[in-house]
C-alpha cells in the first residue's frame, strides 16, 4: 500500500460575514497559500477535489465558480463533493492510494452569512417525516444534549467547561472567529446555550496531500494518514441512541486510531454535547489534547470545518507538536456520519 | 488601471422556493394516509421491533419489510428540548418542546413538538397524546402536536394498511431566504454598467480580460484585479433564434441571442440582439449595446452599421 501525507493546510480568517468577497475571491488565497508552502504549481497538482454545498450558497452547481481559482483550463482531473471538504480528502486520499495520482489539492468552504444557516440545515433531514417540521440544527443538538445529561453523561456546567476550554485555546489561534472567554449566555434550545453553539461564519480552507518521496519532498515532516475511514448511522433519530456514536467508533477502530494512543484529537463537535459523545465514543482520556484549534466552537465554516479539523491535525504533526494524532469529522444531524483519520510524523 | 476600492459592494434578497414532489413507497403511503384518519402505523422489522415512523427496508438486514401495525396515539417522551423562539414553518407559533416520544405499542421515537405551558411542565418520561390537526391531508403535520396526557397505554395491533383514497405522494414546499452579494469583482461590473460603462479584469499572467470578471483567472487560478474598460461596441461572434416565449419575458419571439465579444475584451459576454431583423443577423456583425431610461445594464445590442467584422478577427473567441 502506498504511503499518504497531509503535506500543507491553509485555512481563511473565519469571519461572521465576507460578503465583500464572492467564494472564488475568499477561497483563492488559501488555495494559493497551500501551493506556496510545498512550491507547487496550480499545473503539477494531478487530482483536485472540492466540498461545498449549494443550498448555503442558495443556488445550483455554486461549486464551479471557485474552480476558477484552481486553474480548471486546460482541462485537470476533478471531482467535487456536496459534502464537507473531509470527504473530499477521503476520495482524494482514495485517488492517490490506487496510484492514479501522485499530488492532490483539497479545498472546501461555505458563506453561512447569505442565508440563515439554522434553516439551511434542516432541507438534509428526511424530506417525509422531519423536514416540514422545519426542527434546525440546534433544536436537534439540544435533543441529544438532554439526552445526555438524562443518561448522566455530562450537565450544563461541565459543557459551559467545555466551551470555555475550546476559545480559551483558540485564543492563541489567529483564523478562529471567536478567541478567548466570553459569556456562556442564554438558551438558545434549552439545554443549549448560546455558547454551546457554534459560531455562524465564513470560511474556506485548503490541504494538499502527496504520496511517497512526493511527500517527503514537499514537506519536512509529512503528516502521514495512517488510516482513514467513515461510517453512518440510521438518518431517523428515533431509531438511534443519541449519546453514543457507534459510527464514530467504528470509524475509529477501522482506521487503526486503538491500536496506540494518540497524543492529539482535533474532534469536528460543533455543539459542546457532541465533544462529550465523542470522547466516549472514541475512548479519548484526559491525556489527549483536544481541539488545541479551539474546535468547530470557535469557528464552524460549514462544509470547512471538518477539513480544517485534518489540516490542524496535520499542522501540529508538521511543527513537529504532535507524533500521533486523530482527526474527526461530522455531517449530518447529531452526529449521524463521522470520518476519522489517524496521521503520524515519522520519528524526529 | 488599479481598481480602487469598491465604493459599494452590492446586496439584493434572493429567495429560493422549492416544491418538490415527492412519491411515497407502499410503506410511506400507508403511514401518512393513516395519519389523515387519525391512525399510527409502524413497521415490525426481522427481529420483531416495531418502527414509527416506518421505513421499507429493515435498518439492520437491509430486508424488506410490509408488516404494518397500529399503534397508540398516546406515548412516552424519551427526549426534549424546550424552543423559546419558535422559527418559520416550526408547527407551533408559541414557545414548545421538541420531543422523541416512543408512542405505546413502538420501539423507536418519533420527532415532533410538544405543546406545553413552559420548560418546567416537560420532562423525560412523561407522558402525551397525539393532538390532531383540524384539516389533515396525509402529512407528518397531520399530527398538529403533542399534549400532556396521563393515560393507560396502548398496544400494537396488525393493520392491513388499506385506506380509501390512498395518498401517493406530497409535495415538499421549502422556502429559504438569502440576502445575495455578488463579491467585489462582481460589484465593480455592476456599478460600472450603471454608469453606462463596461469594466473587464485583466490577469496579471496570461494578460486576457475578463468580462465579465469574477475576480480570478480560470486558466491560471490568479486574481484579476486591473480593471480594463472595453467597448461600447463589439463583434457578434455567434447567435441562436429563440422562438419560444419565456413565461414572465416581455420580449417577442423569434428574437436573437448571441454572444458579443466587446472591442478589448478576451471572452465573449452574452446578451439580446435587437435593431435588426432576425433573419437579418448573422457571424461578424458589429453591434453596440442600448440602455433603457434608467436601466441599470444594457437592454439588448444593435447594429452600430460599420462593415461587418473580418472572421480573423474575432475567430479565437467563438
Amino acid at each position: 500500500m502506498r504511503e499518504v501525507a497531509i503535506v500543507a493546510f491553509a485555512q481563511t480568517d473565519h469571519r461572521r460575514s465576507t460578503d465583500d468577497l464572492s467564494e472564488v475571491e475568499m477561497v483563492m488565497p488559501v488555495l494559493h497559500g497551500v501551493l506556496a508552502q510545498t512550491g507547487l504549481k496550480a499545473s503539477d497538482i494531478d487530482f483536485t477535489c472540492s466540498g461545498s454545498s449549494d443550498y448555503l450558497a442558495g443556488r445550483a452547481f455554486s461549486f464551479t465558480m471557485t474552480l476558477d481559482g484552481v486553474g480548471a483550463w486546460p482541462p485537470i482531473s476533478e471531482s467535487h463533493v456536496e459534502m464537507d471538504g473531509a470527504w473530499a480528502l477521503y476520495e482524494a486520499w482514495v485517488k492517490l492510494l490506487t496510484g492514479e495520482a501522485d499530488t492532490a489539492l483539497v479545498y472546501s468552504y461555505g458563506k453561512s452569512s447569505p442565508g440563515v444557516v439554522r434553516d439551511v440545515l434542516t432541507r438534509q433531514l428526511d424530506p417525509y417525516y422531519v423536514a416540514p417540521l422545519w426542527p434546525d440544527s440546534v433544536a436537534l443538538a439540544a435533543l441529544q444534549a438532554q439526552a445526555l445529561i438524562d443518561a448522566g453523561d455530562t450537565g450544563e456546567p461541565a459543557l459551559a467547561e467545555i466551551a470555555a476550554r475550546s476559545r480559551g485555546a483558540a485564543a492563541d489561534n489567529p483564523h478562529a472567529q471567536l478567541r478567548g472567554a466570553r459569556p456562556q449566555g442564554g438558551y438558545v434550545v434549552q439545554p443549549l446555550r448560546t455558547g454551546d453553539c457554534p459560531p455562524v461564519g465564513d470560511g474556506a480552507a485548503a490541504v494538499v496531500l502527496a504520496a511517497g518521496d512526493r511527500a517527503r519532498e514537499l514537506c519536512g515532516r509529512p503528516a502521514w494518514i495512517r488510516g482513514m475511514d467513515h461510517r453512518i448511522e440510521a438518518h431517523s433519530l428515533g431509531v438511534r441512541d443519541l449519546t453514543d456514536s457507534p459510527s464514530a467508533r467504528l470509524a475509529a477502530e477501522r482506521a487503526g486510531a486503538f491500536e496506540r494512543p494518540v497524543d492529539t484529537a482535533e474532534l469536528h463537535a460543533p455543539f459542546s454535547s457532541q465533544e462529550v459523545v465523542l470522547r466516549k465514543a472514541l475512548d479519548l482520556g484526559d491525556d489527549v489534547r483536544v481541539n488545541p484549534s479551539g474546535g468547530a466552537l470557535a469557528a464552524n465554516p460549514v462544509m470547512a470545518a471538518g477539513l480544517i479539523r485534518l489540516g490542524e491535525a496535520a499542522a501540529r504533526i508538521h511543527r513537529g507538536e504532535s507524533d500521533r494524532a486523530l482527526a474527526h469529522a461530522t455531517s449530518g444531524p447529531c452526529l449521524q456520519q463521522n470520518l476519522v483519520a489517524v496521521l503520524e510524523g515519522e520519528a524526529q | 488601471m488599479t481598481a480602487a476600492p469598491s465604493p459599494e459592494v452590492l446586496r439584493a434578497p434572493l429567495v429560493v422556493e422549492f416544491p418538490f414532489t415527492r412519491s411515497l413507497g407502499p410503506v410511506q403511503s400507508a403511514f401518512l394516509t393513516g395519519l389523515r384518519e387519525r391512525t399510527v402505523l409502524g413497521v415490525r422489522t426481522s427481529d420483531g421491533k416495531v418502527l414509527v415512523p416506518p421505513v421499507e427496508y429493515d435498518p439492520v438486514t437491509a430486508d424488506e419489510i410490509r408488516d404494518l401495525v397500529e399503534v397508540a396515539p398516546t406515548g412516552t417522551v424519551t427526549t426534549w428540548a424546550w424552543n423559546p423562539d419558535p422559527r418559520r414553518d416550526q408547527p407551533l407559533a408559541t414557545p414548545f418542546a421538541w420531543v422523541l416520544v416512543k408512542l405505546d405499542g413502538a420501539d423507536t421515537a418519533l420527532l415532533h413538538v410538544l405543546d406545553a405551558t413552559g420548560p418546567d411542565a416537560v420532562r423525560t418520561g412523561q407522558r402525551v397524546r397525539i393532538r390532531w390537526a383540524g384539516e389533515r391531508t396525509g402529512a407528518i403535520t397531520d399530527i398538529a402536536c403533542f399534549e400532556p396526557y396521563e393515560g393507560e397505554p396502548g398496544a400494537a395491533t396488525p393493520h392491513t394498511g388499506e385506506f380509501e383514497d390512498t395518498v401517493t405522494g406530497i409535495i415538499a414546499q421549502a422556502r429559504l431566504d438569502y440576502v445575495y452579494s455578488p463579491g467585489r469583482a462582481q460589484s465593480d461590473y455592476i456599478n460600472a454598467l450603471a454608469g453606462r460603462k463596461t469594466v473587464g479584469e485583466r490577469c496579471p499572467s496570461c494578460r486576457k480580460v475578463y468580462v465579465p470578471p469574477r475576480g480570478a483567472c480560470p486558466t491560471c487560478g490568479v486574481a484579476t484585479d486591473e480593471q480594463v474598460e472595453v467597448g461600447p461596441a463589439g463583434t457578434l461572434t455567434t447567435y441562436c433564434i429563440v422562438n419560444i416565449k419565456a413565461r414572465g419575458l416581455d420580449i417577442e419571439v423569434p428574437y436573437v441571442y448571441g454572444h458579443i465579444a466587446l472591442d478589448g475584451a478576451g471572452l465573449p459576454l452574452h446578451g439580446r440582439i435587437g435593431g435588426i431583423p432576425y433573419d437579418q443577423v448573422r457571424m461578424g456583425l458589429r453591434v453596440e449595446p442600448v440602455w433603457t431610461e434608467g436601466g441599470r445594464f444594457p437592454d439588448h445590442y444593435r447594429p452600430t452599421g460599420e462593415p461587418d467584422a473580418d472572421y480573423d478577427t474575432y475567430k479565437e473567441l467563438i
